[in-house]
């Protein structure tokens, strides 16, 4: 068997503050191939952009405890030096974060920032490099790109920011990009308009991408496999037809379940999953996901308040949760199937 | 004017300008980000906003809140004009509207706790709630789904999601009569996103808030507001009741707009592609007549030099008003789909 271009396992983070640890990642395992999205969704504070720091080993080690194995086309990373990880950070592995304006410098002209990106690992002139950012800002779709290249973030939308990080992930063509909610910020033409960029930039150079988002659409628009996470770990994974299509998770139906459609009722309030996210510090025992699930009696609350349910390992559409592969059957074509 | 109205934007405008030259700034052309809109909002009403990245409804709602001052035109906030008035007289009115930001990071201060952030708005305005501040800022995370016992954290050890609850509990700390939601829910997940929902719609429901609601996600737009306006380059080109503008849109770019929604079903069946051309003007130097017509499938000679008024077309419901020469038949939209290709046009 080959090794995955990108392997994460058994990944732990834990920050320590003044209240406890928090275990933000807690046994986290996935792989990602080359030219091949994975899509993670899961719940606000589910661990996710904490599991891509990771990856670009962007934690501070002094808050930060981080345990496991990160394997980026067989270097480990999670023991590499800063200077190593700041070498990959850029030209490898690019990042597209949810935040524009905070990873954008307010001081230098978007022109100045993505050329900056591309001569610190290329070496391009000053010139080359400004060609590069103009050439690049096209390409990510913002109109008169040539006199724009000397505007300060501030001067564009929120949507055209988001368009200027993409424009700086993508100038050294990178072998892995991590997208953290690209399109959050972006109307639905633009986002279209992006995803498609971001295909086409797959298609050519074969690069791997996490998409990290909590649009479905997205996911199921760009990513090939899923993974749902949920307090830190990933409860369901599988070849995105078959998780959106035929979840298994109780989280995942809550979640799929929770999203207003277009043409759903509109005096019908949504319904989101009941209870309140658990606590990190004292993560629940058991499935973390017992105390707001609505099967743990079915299922057999012994277990679910037990041993947390492990998933299954092999590859393919997986998902940690007690019920049986019946019951679960059962539960989707009575219950949820209707609602999605 | 109606008694019931309870903001009400007319011919505003908003322009800012771009300067150049190395040592004496001077203006050399202006963004029109808000060019000429006419909007209302009656009371308890939630009002969705639309349109594409950069097209002026961030810029629409700030003048809404009077955060911004508008180039030209009028804000009428209950029947009274504020675009122009001063701080002092603004003054009464600034714990009446509230903003609720799109971007949940530079939104809060790092170096306050959440505690303190939800309370400020209480302090500047000298508001004592029965049970004390504190008592209420617990309250208020309990409603936004925070943890009381986040009280004394900071912003910086919360997800993006969470940050986003922040920003909404502090808004609703003053209980205002009306709040500008600047993409409130796009940083949260489903789940938290429909109980946001949820809860922003309890409270126009039972406290009469009226909302003027910017959000990219259309079905989320569809779900909370009962009348929808969709802006293009600074203008409104369409606007009506949620029901009409769903089911019968008319401007073609309200059709690409829907088309563009991204299906969660992954076998979706084949839709039709609607294609459409070219990048989003510069809002530094609009086209001419209608200024959709630079990527517009259907444009005309006419589309160039005449700029389509917004008006009840034939056919629409009442209050349903599109800016059209050639209007798409009142057919459902959605069912194609649209492909966005720079290098056309
Ligand atoms: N520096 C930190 N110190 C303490 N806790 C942290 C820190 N960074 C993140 N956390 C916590 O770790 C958890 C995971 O956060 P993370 O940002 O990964 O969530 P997420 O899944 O990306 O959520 P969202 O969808 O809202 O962006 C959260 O509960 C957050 O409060
Ligand atoms: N302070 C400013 N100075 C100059 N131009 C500005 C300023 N603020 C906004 N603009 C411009 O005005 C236009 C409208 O911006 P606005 O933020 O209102 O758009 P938006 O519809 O909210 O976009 P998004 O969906 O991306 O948030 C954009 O072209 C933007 O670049
Ligand atoms: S393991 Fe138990 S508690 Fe967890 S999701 Fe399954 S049924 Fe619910
Ligand atoms: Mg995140
Ligand atoms: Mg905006």
């Amino acid at each position: 068997m080959t090794t995955p271009f990108l392997s994460v396992r058994d990944l732990t983070v834990a920050f320590g503050t003044e209240d406890g640890v928090v275990h933000a990642v807690d046994g986290l395992s996935f792989d990602v191939e080359k030219g091949t999205t994975l899509g993670i969704v899961g719940e606000s504070g589910s661990g996710k952009s904490v599991t891509n720091l990771a990856i670009l080993g962007l934690h501070d080690p002094a808050y930060t405890k981080i345990g496991g194995e990160i394997t980026l086309d067989g270097r480990e990373l999670t023991r590499a030096s800063p200077r190593e990880m700041e070498r990959l950070r850029g030209n490898k592995v690019a990042m597209i974060f949810q935040d524009p304006l905070t990873s954008l410098s307010p001081y230098h002209t978007v022109g100045r920032q993505i050329g900056e990106t591309f001569r610190k690992h290329t070496g391009a002139s000053r010139r080359e490099a400004r060609d590069r950012a103009i050439e690049m800002l096209r390409r990510v779709g913002i109109p008169h790109a040539a006199s724009r290249v000397d505007d300060h973030p501030h001067q564009f939308s929120g949507g055209m920011r988001q368009r200027v990080m993409i424009a700086m992930a993508l100038v050294c063509d990178p072998d892995l990009l991590i997208a953290d909610e690209p399109t959050t910020a972006l109307d639905v033409t633009v986002q279209a308009q992006i995803l498609d960029l971001l295909k086409e930039l797959q298609d050519q150079s074969g690069t791997a991408i996490i998409m990290v988002t909590h649009d479905l659409g997205v996911v199921a628009r760009t990513a090939h496999e899923v993974l749902v996470m949920y307090a830190g770990r990933a409860i369901e994974r599988g070849a995105v037809r078959e998780v959106l299509g035929t979840p298994r998770h109780p989280y995942t139906w809550g979640l799929l379940s929770s999203m207003p459609k277009l043409r759903s009722p509109v005096d019908v309030p949504l319904v989101p999953v009941r209870g309140t996210p658990p606590s990190l510090i004292n993560v629940p025992p058991g499935c973390p996901f017992h105390p707001r699930c609505d099967y743990t009696e079915l299922a057999g609350p012994g277990l679910c308040r037990g041993e947390r349910p492990e998933l299954a390992p092999h590859r393919g559409h997986g998902d940690a949760c007690y019920l049986t592969p019946a019951q679960k059957r059962t539960i989707f074509t009575e219950q949820i199937k209707d609602k999605l | 004017m109606t008694d019931d109205n309870l903001l009400e934007l007319s011919g505003l405008t908003k322009h800012f300008p771009v300067t150049g030259g190395l040592i004496f700034k001077r203006q050399v052309a202006k963004v029109h980000a808000v060019d000429g809109i006419d909007l209302t909002v009656r009371a308890g009403e939630s009002v969705g906003l639309v349109g594409e990245s950069g097209c002026g409804k961030s810029t629409t709602g700030r003048l809404a809140a009077r955060l911004l001052e508008p180039t030209s035109g009028a804000i009428r906030y209950r029947g009274r004009d504020v675009a122009h008035a001063s701080r002092r007289e603004l003054k009464p009115i600034r714990s009446e509207i509230q903003m609720i930001f799109q971007d949940p990071y530079s939104s809060l201060n790092p170096r306050q706790t959440v505690g303190s952030i939800i309370r400020g708005p209480m302090e500047i305005n000298d508001i004592r709630p029965p049970g004390g501040r504190d008592a209420r800022v617990r309250e208020l995370l309990e409603i936004v789904g925070l943890n009381p016992e986040h009280y004394n954290r900071f912003p910086h050890e919360f997800s993006g999601g969470q940050r986003q609850r922040i920003g909404v509990a502090r808004a609703l700390a003053l209980e205002p009569r009306l709040i500008v939601a600047d993409e409130p829910v796009s940083a949260l997940d489903v789940s938290i996103q429909a109980q946001v929902v949820n809860l922003l719609q309890g409270l126009q429901r039972d406290l009469g808030i009226a909302f003027l609601f910017i959000a990219h996600d259309l079905a989320v737009v569809r779900h909370f507001s009962q009348r929808v306006a969709v802006m293009y380059l600074g203008k409104i080109v369409e606007i009506a009741d949620r029901e009409s503008l769903y089911e019968r849109p008319r401007h073609p770019y309200t059709h690409a707009l829907l088309s563009a929604v991204p299906d969660t079903d992954p076998d979706g069946a084949a839709r039709e592609r609607i294609r459409l051309a070219g990048d989003v003007p510069s809002p530094i130097d609009p086209p001419s007549g209608c200024r959709f017509r630079t990527r517009c499938w259907k444009a005309r000679d006419t589309c160039a030099t005449e700029e389509p008024p917004l008006r009840r077309l034939e056919g629409n419901a009442e209050g349903h008003l599109t800016a059209c020469h050639f209007p798409e038949a009142p057919a459902t939209a959605g069912d194609q789909e649209v492909v966005l290709d720079p290098a056309l046009g």
